[in-house]
């Protein structure tokens, strides 16, 4: 019960790392990011990778998040040009592009086999402690997360990204170059989500790149949007609620008769649905609404 | 001494010409009106020398510097600057944000800067946001301060555009429709403002339908019509030229 609760608050809180950094490019920034699973997959094979050529683990994280936002800075260039939906779309598709690089690319990523026996993190902890640790690093790093976001958000430089999110032409107008301001945000967000992938693959222990297709990105959109959207708040207990709810809800099936396990999975996601309609006509800005970080 | 040179402008939309071979210049320190029919293409020629449209054809300097390209950042960089004719507000950001926003801050606004703020970037934040209030003063916004300027009224919004643009203390402002939509009593009000700027230097090109008011702003008066100079002189003896007269009130007024 311990490793099964702990590995619920551990993947909501994968997620809730994911929401923060979809959270700086969409609810500051208004970049519409179709393509978060792509920067989530690099950062766990990156990690995975090295870590089975020995790589420490701690380094293994930080290569993860740097690879991913790395990889970030051409799609953050593509963004100068595009907006909204064709940047959803390129980005959709860019995702999508590198999972079936993934699974292609036998010769580095054993293709559709995946990965098997990552070293799990604090693995020498024994059961319930590893669990715990694994739980208490991450909420550590989400804490720094969301006082990092709430000073960003509260500094010139996030006033900036809220202008661009506002009216881009308008800050150009003013003599301020509003590229460069929206690469290094694509870019932070990326190393984000590389981290969090690193944190899964060292998690699962196992991963393969059907753990990585677009239903993931759109886990982390839900999340933010019922949550609301430029609000730390609302992308922390957003996630956290959607990932809880999905995976708690195996639980129900306990206490409701005659539903299936797969009738329950597809209740599961049509009572998600129902929530995101009510929360849109209800709390059209989510849960916490606004933008005020 | 001339500050702006427009010559021989042209900006196409397919194969419509909005803009039409327009030349004009504009002195340092001077009130340039622009009046026309809608579509006479002013808003386009404004877009035209801010940059959000370049020119086709033709060419345009600034201060010696020839922009007919540059990006419109760098235009406003070197003090040229606009409004729009639909307000663009940063509508999530409060008044006082809006102003921030746009005051040249390039150390300050660094993505490091922003999780470790010295001593230093934080009083000449300090600075800034004391030249902000000090303009929210003079066009009487201080009321309004921290009201998200997405909630304004459409005459204020008009206002904080201004107030955004002298944070980047301009040499030269385009006004684009400043009065549409705006009370009488602000219309004095902005006038007034855009007067008392004049005489500390700045020079102004503002387009306006408001007849009378942009009469009495204005040292000379352009009338635009079908994406060229129609009549260009004295307010007066514009407003009374039958040409003008003939285009742009229907020969009635």
């Amino acid at each position: 019960m311990v490793a099964y609760l702990s590995a619920i608050g551990i993947v909501a809180l994968i997620y809730a790392l994911l929401a923060l950094g979809l959270n700086l490019q969409f609810g500051l920034t208004r970049l519409v990011n179709f393509g978060v699973v792509a920067f989530f997959a690099l950062g766990a094979y990156t990690s995975g990778l090295l870590s089975l050529q020995g790589v420490p683990l701690a380094a293994c994280f930080v290569a993860a998040a740097l690879l991913s936002a790395l990889l970030a800075l051409p799609i953050g260039l593509l963004s100068l040009r595009l907006r909204d939906d064709y940047l959803a779309i390129v980005t959709l598709g860019f995702s999508e592009a590198v999972r079936i690089t993934i699974q292609q690319e036998e010769w580095l990523t054993k293709g559709v086999q995946g990965l098997p026996g990552l070293p799990r993190l604090f693995a020498g902890w024994g059961s319930p402690a590893a669990d715990l640790a694994i739980f208490a690093l991450l909420a550590a790093v989400v804490a720094l997360v969301v006082a990092g976001t709430v000073r960003l958000a509260r500094s010139p430089f996030g006033r900036l990204l809220r202008a661009i999110g506002d009216d881009e032409a308008a800050l150009s107008a003013l003599g301020k170059d509003p590229a460069w301001f929206k690469v290094q945000i694509f870019m932070l967000g990326a190393a984000l989500f590389g981290l969090a992938g690193a944190f899964y693959a060292h998690f699962i222990t196992f991963i393969t790149p059907d753990q990585f297709i677009p239903l993931v990105t759109f886990y982390v959109w839900m999340g933010l949007v019922m949550g609301g959207t430029g609000s730390v708040r609302g992308a922390l207990l957003g996630s956290v609620l959607l990932m809880v709810f999905l995976e708690g809800s195996r639980f129900v099936k306990d206490w409701v008769p005659g539903v299936s396990e797969v009738g329950m999975a597809s209740l599961r996601l049509a009572a998600v649905g129902l929530a995101l309609i009510l929360v849109t006509l209800y709390r059209p800005h989510g849960i916490f609404g606004g933008r005020q970080p | 001494m001339t500050m702006l040179t427009v010559n021989t402008v042209t900006r196409r939309f397919g194969g419509f010409k909005a803009v039409d071979g327009v030349s004009l210049a504009l002195a340092a320190g001077e009130i340039l009106g622009i009046a026309g029919t809608n579509g006479a293409g002013k808003s386009t020629l404004f877009a035209a020398i801010a940059g959000q449209q370049p020119a086709d054809e033709g060419e345009i300097r600034f201060d010696g510097h020839d922009i007919t390209r540059l990006a419109p950042y760098r235009r406003a960089r070197l003090g040229l600057v606009r409004t729009f004719q639909v307000p663009r507000e940063f509508k999530s950001l409060t008044v006082h944000d809006n102003l921030m926003a746009a005051a040249p801050n390039p150390v300050g606004e660094r993505l490091l800067n922003a999780f470790v703020p010295t001593r230093h970037l934080r009083a000449h934040e300090a600075r800034l946001a004391e030249k902000a209030d000090g303009i929210l003063q003079f066009l009487n916004l201080a009321r309004v301060r921290d009201v998200q300027a997405g909630g304004l009224s459409g005459g204020q919004k008009k206002l904080v555009e201004l107030g955004r643009v002298l944070m980047l203390d301009p040499r030269c402002i385009l006004l684009d429709e400043p009065f549409a939509g705006v009370n009488p009593v602000l219309i004095g009000e902005i006038c007034d403002r855009v007067r008392q700027l004049n005489a500390q230097g700045i020079a102004f090109i503002v387009i306006e339908h408001h007849l009378q008011a942009l009469k009495s702003l204005s040292g000379r008066m352009v009338v635009m019509d079908r994406g060229r100079i129609l009549a260009e002189g004295d307010p007066q003896a514009v407003l009374d030229d039958p040409r003008v007269q003939e285009a742009y009130m229907g020969g009635v007024a």
